[in-house]
């Protein structure tokens, strides 16, 4: 009966052939009638009182045609905490905020009237560690936190920084380091780094005197930035309409709302022309969100026999000026914060702390490749301090099917394997063989670490897919989640041919999203794309297959039950006689006499998140997770102990991924994911001057992983229970690819020097100087 | 700003224009000509993706002044396939799974080709070498590097 199989098949990405000859459309591309370009004043400063701004020279220059300033502008946005500010109103909160914003005639013209404004400031003290802003008497980014909306699952402190304190309790973690025999306690830290998309952030808004929002925008979540601009801006939602043309990469960074009401509101100023930002590439760095800086302190204990019975977490987030993602990204890192393994007795608190640095936002993995650095390392070192064998360590604790997790949820019986990832990377990079460890002076090593993930989301998020019936029995599904590299449309579309065994050719997936048109998705985000888009197309194609099925009954004079829809026709199976191309009834069901019957074909289907409950304010204990992805990646490197460059020779990684649907565009995931994590995990950091200002705002001083950086060999194996609830059992994968790359090279460089690390990116310089610190400490013993 | 005359020819076809003295070929090709497949992502040559080829050679068109076109042929992606009829090495990374997002890829096939036409048999350090002032986030780079060697060998003989 099969005769098309599309699932689990290379299939080309339905955007490939757009996107090799340029002719795929990115919202830099778009030329609008009558548009207008912008160019921003930036604060100098990273804490300042704004006591005065003249814009009178700037208003005199020809092609001007809007000026704004934080005092015409006193909206606060916020996904979670609403904080954030387009211009800065009374403040400056970090060196790169945006304080006055021109639109004009051309870019040229917006830039001269940059220059011609004067801000006069008043300094004021600043605080850039997160430790140190926890601080009684630190400076406040925000004295007013007290009055800010934010979700019902953040907890802010007022009149302190504390933007976010999640708590965990399990067990009793007292008790539990009581039991123990051996307890490890360390510290670890990691600055900020930014997402890096090669498109910077883009929008073009445009608010016509009859209200009317028009948005054309390189955001990943349409929805979320209808809503949240008709909620910091009080407009209804149907007067906004958001466009998004392709992306040029998100990785979370474009998630939520950006810079889109700083362009609306520059055009209703400007008399409703459109209105352009392009931010360049210093502003992605300085003024565009970035992943939050990060502390841990990990105190575990171990029993002699491998079994860890107690865990102390505290993770304190840099989330620079502005809440965003940043709250959320600290309750996800706070349930997921035992890393997949079941400990009995745990006590985490994850803060969000805002500082004066550039504002915190997603960055692929949500946290977690923040916090499984500080777990993964733990483990290594644990194991050490126990004398076992890190593999059998963490097999011993792995968080099996029927375990419990640190919010007491019990992983259900599908819920995929880390066991199997560990050992299958185990074995793939020759864990244990006797290998020479000096090759041609230089020091190899290998390290493992194992990771988790669910998608981080209220507990209620939903999705939706149309499905259409064309005239000629094509179909043309649409969805809101958007394209922006990772391929989920193509996959959709596979899906749907499988469905309807059908060809794929015929079936066509919307890759522009306009939300005037495009059903409903919650956000791009957070590796639900699959899942839960994926969970919404499969009801749509049996609606449509339902409605076909109701109309061709009527038609043939059968029961509706005994009906099949495949291979482009409705038919009862063995009548030859009862059989109908779907193109005589995509519009309307035609009797005999020609009367018509039914009407155009339309398959609406939906799909909310199950399962997943609030989690309790003191304790975090609940059901955060739609399902959890585990996986596995283990490192080989070489050290050169003179230079101290790492160079990654080996990369092996697993995921329990449930089911493979295009193994092309995955394998494209998983290099990717890792080549990301390569690069914080060695050269990216952000470097500040002791003012605040970034010195490495550029893509020369701060490098991103080239061509010459990549491992010299990927492994990948693909593990494959699947999840029951999930479409042909797939689990997300975006993220996790780029969790545990740092822990894993941590621990090989271990292997190959004997030297521990605790901070990243573990560049030539940091390591040198652990290798020389190491070399001293031996020398004098 | 002093304005100047200057004739190129871009994919093929000739253009006469008058061009602002600091206007920068990338300028051109996605303002002026509205050839849009050619990305601007730093506009100060460090990541690459405004290559076009400027009388074949790679270029970072961020760089180049629209003055020094003057004479000279332009490629950007635009000029690459014929209708429905793609380059082999376009065809090679559709095939391999070097596109993601797409915003690096029109200057890393332009590369691709260039390399190609000079050095038909490439070897993997070779790609990397033609291929290394260009930045992707999406791909790490695997699949890209395989679909110019795939494309290398598929090409004709």
């Amino acid at each position: 009966m099969k005769k098309y199989s599309y699932v689990g098949k290379g299939v080309p990405r339905i955007d490939a052939f757009e996107k090799v000859t340029g002719t795929a459309q990115y919202t830099a591309d778009l030329r609008l009638p009558g548009m207008l370009y912008t160019k921003l004043l930036k604060s100098p400063h990273a804490h300042a009182r704004i006591i005065r701004i003249d814009t009178s020279e700037a208003e005199k220059l020809l092609g001007v045609r809007a000026i704004l300033t934080g005092k015409e502008v006193p909206y606060k946005f916020g996904i979670y905490m609403q904080d954030k500010e387009t211009l800065a109103q009374k403040k400056v909160h970090h060196v790169g905020e945006p304080v006055v914003a021109v639109a004009a005639d051309t870019e040229e013209i917006a830039e001269q009237a940059v220059e011609l404004i004067k801000v006069e400031y008043e300094e004021l003290p600043a605080v850039f560690d997160q430790r140190d802003a926890m601080k009684e008497g630190a400076p406040l980014v925000h004295e007013r936190l007290h009055e800010y909306k934010h979700a019902p699952f953040i907890f802010p402190k007022p009149h302190t920084n504390i933007a976010n304190h999640f708590k965990l309790r399990k067990g009793d973690v007292e008790r539990g380091f009581k039991e123990a025999d051996v307890i490890v306690e360390n510290e670890f830290y990691q600055p900020q780094v930014q997402n890096v998309q090669m498109e910077t952030h883009t929008s073009i808004g445009q608010w016509l005197p009859n209200g009317q929002i028009n948005i054309w925008t390189s955001a990943q979540s349409p929805f979320a930035v209808r809503h949240l601009l008709s909620v910091g801006l009080g407009v209804p939602i149907h007067k906004i309409n958001v466009v998004v043309p392709y992306l040029g990469g998100g990785f979370g960074g474009k998630a939520g709302l950006h810079w889109e009401p700083l362009v609306v509101l520059l055009s209703r100023k400007a008399g409703g022309r459109p209105v352009r930002l392009v931010m360049t590439r210093e502003e992605q760095f300085n003024t565009t969100a970035v992943r939050q800086g990060f502390y841990a302190r990990v105190k575990t204990g171990v029993k002699r026999d491998g079994k860890i019975v107690a865990e102390e977490l505290l993770f304190l987030w840099d989330a620079g000026a502005y809440a965003d993602y940043g709250v959320n990204i600290t309750r996800a890192a706070g349930y997921s914060c035992t890393g997949p393994y079941e400990i009995p007795n745990v006590k985490c608190d994850s803060i969000t702390v805002y500082t004066n640095h550039p504002y915190g936002t997603a960055y692929r993995g949500f946290g977690h490749p923040e916090f499984h650095f500080a777990t993964e390392r733990q483990m290594d070192l644990v194991a050490r301090a126990i004398g076992m064998d890190p593999v059998e360590f963490r097999l011993k604790n792995a968080a099996l099917p029927g375990r419990i997790t640190a919010t007491g949820e019990k992983l259900r019986e599908d819920a995929g394997r880390v066991d199997e990832c560990i050992k299958v990377v185990v074995e793939a990079i020759g864990w244990g063989k006797k290998e020479p460890k000096q090759v041609g002076g230089k020091l190899r090593g290998k390290g493992i670490a194992a990771l988790w993930k669910a998608p981080a989301m209220p507990s209620y998020t939903s999705s939706s897919a149309i499905l259409k019936l064309n005239e000629d029995g094509t179909v043309t599904l649409s969805i809101g989640s958007i394209e922006m590299g990772q391929g989920t449309p193509t996959a959709l579309a596979q899906m749907v041919a499988e469905e309807l065994q059908m060809p794929i050719e015929k079936v066509k997936v919307v890759t522009k999203r306009e939300t005037d048109f495009s059903p409903y998705t919650w956000q791009t985000v957070a590796s639900r794309g699959l899942f839960m888009e994926g969970n919404a197309t499969l009801d749509a194609v049996r609606k449509l297959k339902e409605q076909v099925r109701e109309t061709a009954a009527e038609l043939f004079g059968v029961p509706k039950e005994e009906l099949v829809v495949a291979e482009e026709k409705v038919f009862v199976p063995g009548k030859p006689d009862k059989s109908m191309p779907l193109a005589k009834l995509a519009t309307a069901g035609i009797f005999p006499d020609g009367r018509g019957i039914g009407g155009p074909v339309l398959g609406y289907g939906m799909y909310t998140a199950e399962g997943l409950t609030n989690l309790d304010p003191e304790t975090g204990q609940g059901l955060p997770a739609l399902m959890w992805t585990f996986g596995a990646q283990g490192a080989e490197v070489e050290v050169d102990s003179e230079t101290g460059e790492v160079r990654v020779l080996k990369m092996v990684s697993a995921f329990d991924i449930g089911k493979s649907i295009n193994p092309v565009l995955l394998k494209g995931q998983v290099y990717g994911g890792i080549v990301q994590g390569i690069g914080s995990a060695l050269m990216e950091e952000f470097i500040f001057n002791e003012k605040g200002a970034l010195l490495n705002n550029n893509l020369t001083d701060y490098k991103i992983c080239r061509a010459q950086d990549i491992p010299d060999e990927f492994v990948f194996i693909p593990i494959e229970n699947p999840q029951r609830n999930a479409p042909y059992g797939v689990r997300g994968v975006g993220e996790h690819v780029r969790i545990s790359v740092e822990p894993a090279i941590a621990n090989a460089i271990y292997d190959a020097t004997g030297v521990d690390l605790f901070e990243i990116p573990m560049n030539r310089e940091r390591v040198w100087r652990a290798l020389k610190q190491r070399g001293e400490k031996v020398a004098s013993a | 700003m002093s304005r100047h005359e200057i004739s190129l020819t871009v994919n093929g076809e000739r253009y006469e224009l008058e061009v602002e003295a600091n206007r920068t070929l990338l300028q051109l090709l996605r303002e002026d000509l509205e050839l849009t497949g050619t990305k601007q992502a730093c506009e100060r040559g460090d990541c690459g993706l405004c290559t076009v080829l400027l009388d074949g050679v790679p270029t970072k068109s961020c760089l180049v002044l629209a003055v020094e076109v003057d004479g000279r042929e332009v490629t950007t992606v635009e000029g690459l396939s014929r209708g429905e009829e793609l380059t082999p090495v376009q065809r090679a990374f559709i095939e391999q799974g070097a596109v993601q997002c797409g915003f690096c890829t029109p200057a890393f096939i332009l590369a691709g080709e260039a390399l190609l036409k000079h050095n038909p048999r490439p070897t993997e350090e070779e790609v990397k070498e033609a291929v290394g002032g260009i930045l992707c986030r999406c791909t790490g780079y695997r699949q890209i590097i395989d679909a110019i060697l795939d494309a290398s060998k598929s090409a004709k003989k």
